[in-house]
């Protein structure tokens, strides 16, 4: 059925409010969504209701709030069809799950010479880590080569390949150009070279519906903020077969099994990655959030903002000068692009005089931008509570400010 | 004109425009008709890199005033740099050192001097401080 965007919007306080004097037009969905008020009121509910912390009261409160948590976790490993919640890690965010990743699996698996292969069009979250690793235990990091239309150049991956290859840590879709990867080659084709793959999801989880199982990767990251959940809460997915043998991360309460100073025993999976409290308040909004996308439908979704993204794409054509970066055959709801010879800045600061909400700069995508020998772009990201109309008006401002900036 | 009588001027001239694409429009003129920055100043130590844009900054002392030279490759930014150079170059290390800027403020352009901006404003202002202060110890 097809969705109700109004109803949507409705359901998304924020939205209706006036920016400069102009009704706001959020198109920065990439670097956080909006929260809708069952989010909103679910995390609210804990602080009002249950709050109590979770896993070692024997009190009423402590059972209930303890509850509440772990059944975002089933939610969870139900959203993204994981074998068992076991496999659910709960992080701060895509940036933890991938800083988690680099440490545990690093420490556990990787040696001097070894190898890990990412791709040039990665997010600073999935280069940085990986790059304190390689500086720790003598790791070579190897970057696939992205082509000019904003795709990655599996040729070259394929060459990077090899015996010494121990990890491919790649976005599943691109926070700068919207390209969605083609993850399921990568994967048969690293699987075939036995080196497991993690994907980025940041960009991914609510745009697309994600099984981890169909996709048969190792390792899953994704934000909550991202998914319209509240900030500070995220998940590192892992096959149950990696998250055993890897390391501890952090130490602290919960992770553990019996601590004494002769020697400490580490709790079983997936408590053995969540040292200290966990954001379970967060938490227990993100799991409202995953109810309002599954009552909404991922296919309905991804459907609604396919067509948004391609009527966007194509009534931006007409603005004089503009320039896309990453012009892919898949796409998803986020649209790079350059005014002219106008500087990003620019162009975001006058669009935000008229009420729009845009992102501007290197989008912690620093080498992509020297691929491409930019100083940043302009981005658009649009979601499901974003409209044709809305899409109207950008094309109208544009041709204002582009001939306010020529 | 004193820099205080300066700040006025130019807060007097933003009061004509109420409409916020007026006063950018304003600055986007200002930027373009900044005298052009002297390539010759054009040194990774004259280079102030915002997150967002980059500010160029050359300085020089001449009879007891310090002349400034400005750039940016955001013409919005430029604009800003166009109105700072206007109000302090020119002056005294002392002028400069005891001035507190407030026309940026009552312009309504504030968010563009905000420390989280990372335009390379912030980053200019106190660079001006630093060269008066630098300039001041040299005249003894």
């Amino acid at each position: 059925m097809a969705l109700d965007i109004q109803k949507i919007r409705d359901d998304f306080p924020i939205l209706s409010q006036e920016v400069n004097g102009k009704p706001l037009v959020y198109l920065d969905n990439a670097a956080t969504t909006q929260k809708p008020l069952a989010v909103i009121d679910a995390e609210a509910g804990v602080y009002k209701t249950i709050n109590s912390n979770i896993h070692r009261g024997v009190h009423h409160l402590s059972n209930v709030c303890t509850e509440a948590f772990e059944d975002v976790r089933r939610k969870v490993a139900g959203f993204i069809n994981a074998d068992s919640t076991d496999e659910v890690i709960f992080t701060r965010g895509t940036t933890e799950s991938i800083n988690l990743l680099s440490f545990s699996f690093g420490e556990t698996f990787l040696k001097e010479g070894d190898e890990v292969i990412l791709t040039g069009m990665e997010h600073h979250s999935n280069i940085v880590p990986w790059q304190l690793l390689a500086q720790r235990r003598g790791v070579e990091i190897k970057v696939v080569p992205v082509t000019d239309s904003g795709e990655l150049d599996m040729q070259g991956f394929s060459e990077l390949l090899n015996e010494k290859t121990r990890l491919v840590a790649v976005a599943h879709i691109s926070n700068v150009m919207g390209t969605i990867n083609p993850v399921e080659e990568i994967i048969a084709l690293a699987h075939a070279a036995d080196v497991p793959v993690m994907l980025d999801g940041a960009q991914a989880i609510h745009h697309l519906a994600v099984d981890v199982q169909k996709l048969d990767c190792d390792f899953y990251v994704f934000s909550g903020h991202k998914m319209y959940a509240p900030t500070g809460v995220g998940v590192l997915y892992g096959k149950r077969k990696w998250l055993e043998m890897m390391k501890p991360y952090q130490g602290g309460g919960e992770m553990i099994d019996k601590v004494s100073f002769s020697g400490t025993t580490f709790n079983d999976l997936p408590y053995k990655f969540e040292a200290g409290t966990p954001n379970y308040a967060g938490v227990i909004g993100f799991g409202a959030a995953i109810d309002y996308l599954q009552e909404k439908g991922m296919e309905e979704i991804w459907a609604y903002e396919h067509e948004l993204f391609k009527y966007a794409m194509e009534k931006m054509q007409i603005v004089p000068g503009i320039r896309f970066v990453g012009q892919a055959a898949r796409q998803s709801g986020v649209i790079s692009f350059l005014l002219g010879n106008s500087h990003p800045f620019d162009v975001g600061t006058l669009l935000d005089k008229l009420g729009f909400a845009l992102r501007t700069g290197h989008h912690c995508a620093q080498p992509l931008m020297d691929r491409f020998q930019i100083p940043g772009t302009v981005r658009a990201s649009f979601v499901f509570y974003n409209t044709k109309e809305e899409v109207d008006r950008l094309v109208e401002a544009l041709l204002r400010v582009g001939a306010m900036l020529s | 004109m004193t820099i205080k009588e300066k700040q006025q001027e130019v807060i007097e001239e933003f009061a004509a425009f109420d409409d916020w694409m007026d006063k950018y429009s304003l600055l986007i003129e200002l930027g373009n008709e900044l005298d052009s920055f002297d390539e010759a100043n054009r040194l990774p130590q004259n280079l102030i890199d915002g997150c967002q844009s980059k500010v160029w900054l050359h300085a020089e002392l001449k009879n007891g005033l310090i002349e400034f030279q400005g750039d940016s490759d955001a013409i919005i930014v430029k604009g800003i740099v166009a109105l700072l150079l206007r109000v302090l170059s020119g002056h005294s290390p002392d002028e400069i050192l005891e001035t507190e800027l407030f026309f940026i403020d009552e312009i309504g352009l504030k968010e563009h001097l905000s420390p989280t901006r990372s335009n390379g404003l912030v980053a200019m202002v106190k660079q001006i401080k630093a060269y008066a202060l630098a300039f001041k110890v040299k005249m003894g």
